[in-house]
């Protein structure tokens, strides 16, 4: 254990030629760019779709069928075709763009399934008493449906956060760029053990650190005080029970 | 001297589907397979023990649910290629230490199932068994877990075919079953191993997702009769 504490606090580990942090920022940009690019394609579509209640059973069963096909696989094909191929990908580094690929693929089932039961899950009445208002539909949409959602969309930002942050980890098990590779290095070299399990907390740290801070976020993007508690007797989680609820209702 | 047709693995081809290559290494592909599916199985089973037992623990007592749903669930959090490293002090690089890994994630999900499924069996079911005298052990053996049974199973599917992908990521600690041909079809470039080993994965979590779709349809035959009348 002190050779990973040591290893952890050397300044030299960081700085040094893919070192620590070289690795890090390497996997945040991947993460951040992969989760930011999957929101813009599958939010609109989600949602739309949601509102008005067609193709449920798609957007039910693309988690499902997201959940079968091992990561690792899907990561090693992506690297291995000429395109999106190992090239060297601007700043995500090695095999960056077959890992991008991938990360949005991975990150698109949750969020779909998400963001579409959270439309079809706000309540009707609600929906009515704005129309009753005069809303015109997009305002319906931006100022009643949106926020009523907003959490459990936002737990879909969640559960995709935390599972692109671990599949970016797997990426360096196929030449590709993240602190995975401080992991497969450290255990291929017996020597270097301590070294491997130093980057495995990190990425455990960091995994735990924004699976924090989202769920803070989802908190804060509650617009209705009351269904914290309701939520809370629950047990907040990133495998939210009204998935399988809305499935049976969808039939 | 004729001519042979080069192998469809061979070098030079270095098809993504070849027969010739699964017949011609059916041996290790199938202790590949063996393994993947050993891990699989007792990750699941070694799940199935802890998160029963933790379930009832959070249904007996309230106050402890939060904490168990916490933690089962902040496991999920930490990755598996962070997870499994982590372990190999403890239980070094063997089977045994993707299995541990493996079943933990599994809490996540399956100790929500029972606690569901325990949840959904209604009080008058339960009140009228009480009431013709049966036991806590025998009211929970013999009426509350057959009822939960279909939302467990709902859980353990989920579990399984998860944890069929995740067995892959076990190559970090030498032993992944199939996730070793992906592994070594990527470093040696050898397309055939690559695509065999990333098909076999999808159709065995498919596979096993039907045993237990049918092992339900099994258990519950008065569901089936309810869906039929």
């Amino acid at each position: 254990m002190n050779g990973v504490l040591d290893y952890l606090f050397d300044a030299a580990s960081w700085t040094d030629e893919g070192g620590l942090l070289e690795q890090l920022v390497q996997q945040l940009l991947l993460t951040v760019t992969a989760l930011v690019v999957a929101m813009a394609v599958s939010l609109p579509l989600a949602l739309y779709l949601g509102r008005i209640g067609r193709f449920g059973f798609l957007a039910i069963n693309v988690s499902n069928i997201g959940r079968a096909v091992p990561t690792f696989a899907l990561l090693a094909l992506l690297a291995r075709f000429s395109w999106p191929g190992s090239a060297e990908f601007g700043p995500y580094g090695r095999a960056g763009l077959a890992t991008l690929v991938a990360l949005v693929l991975f990150a698109l089932p949750p969020l779909i399934t998400q963001s579409y039961v959270a439309m079809r899950e706000v309540a009707p009445e609600a929906k009515e008493a704005a129309r009753g208002m005069g809303m015109t539909g997009s305002q319906q949409f931006w100022r009643v449906e949106l926020p009523l959602g907003l959490p459990l969309v936002m737990s879909g930002v969640r559960l995709a956060l935390v599972q692109v942050w671990a599949t970016a980890t797997i990426a360096a098990l196929v030449g590709g760029p993240g602190l995975g590779n401080v992991i497969r290095l450290g255990f291929a070299n017996t020597d270097r053990r301590s070294e491997g399990i130093a980057g495995a907390l990190l990425v455990a740290a960091i995994a735990l650190l924004l699976e924090g801070a989202m769920a803070l976020a989802q908190r804060a993007a509650d617009p209705v005080p009351q269904t914290r508690s309701r939520a809370r007797k629950q047990g907040l989680s990133p495998v939210p029970p009204t998935v399988g609820a809305a499935a049976e209702s969808d039939g | 001297m004729s001519t042979r047709e080069p192998k469809c693995y061979s070098k030079d081809v270095n098809a993504w589907f070849c027969l010739d290559y699964v017949r011609d290494r059916s041996d290790e592909i199938t202790e590949a397979t063996t393994t993947h599916v050993q891990i699989t199985v007792a990750a699941v089973l070694l799940g199935l023990l802890i998160a029963f037992p933790l379930a009832l623990l959070a249904r007996r007592y309230p106050r402890l649910e939060s904490t168990v749903l916490g933690v089962s669930t902040g496991l999920y959090t930490v990755p598996s290629l962070a997870l499994l490293p982590l372990l190999v002090p403890l239980t070094g690089l063997t089977k045994t230490t993707v299995v541990i890994g493996l079943g933990l994630y599994c809490l996540t999900i399956l100790v929500r199932a029972f606690l569901d499924g325990l949840r959904s069996v209604p009080d008058e079911v339960r009140e009228s068994a009480t009431g013709l005298g049966y036991g806590r052990a025998k009211l929970l053996l013999k009426i509350e877990l057959p009822l939960a049974l279909p939302v467990i199973m709902a859980g353990l599917r989920v579990a399984t075919v998860s944890t069929v992908a995740l067995t892959t990521i076990g190559t970090v600690v030498s032993e992944g079953g199939l996730g070793f041909l992906i592994a070594e079809g990527k470093s040696t470039q050898f397309n055939a191993e690559l695509m065999t080993g990333a098909v076999l994965c999808v159709v065995l979590a498919l596979v096993l997702d039907l045993l237990l779709v049918l092992a339900q349809r099994l258990l519950t035959p008065w569901a089936r009769q309810g869906v039929r009348a």
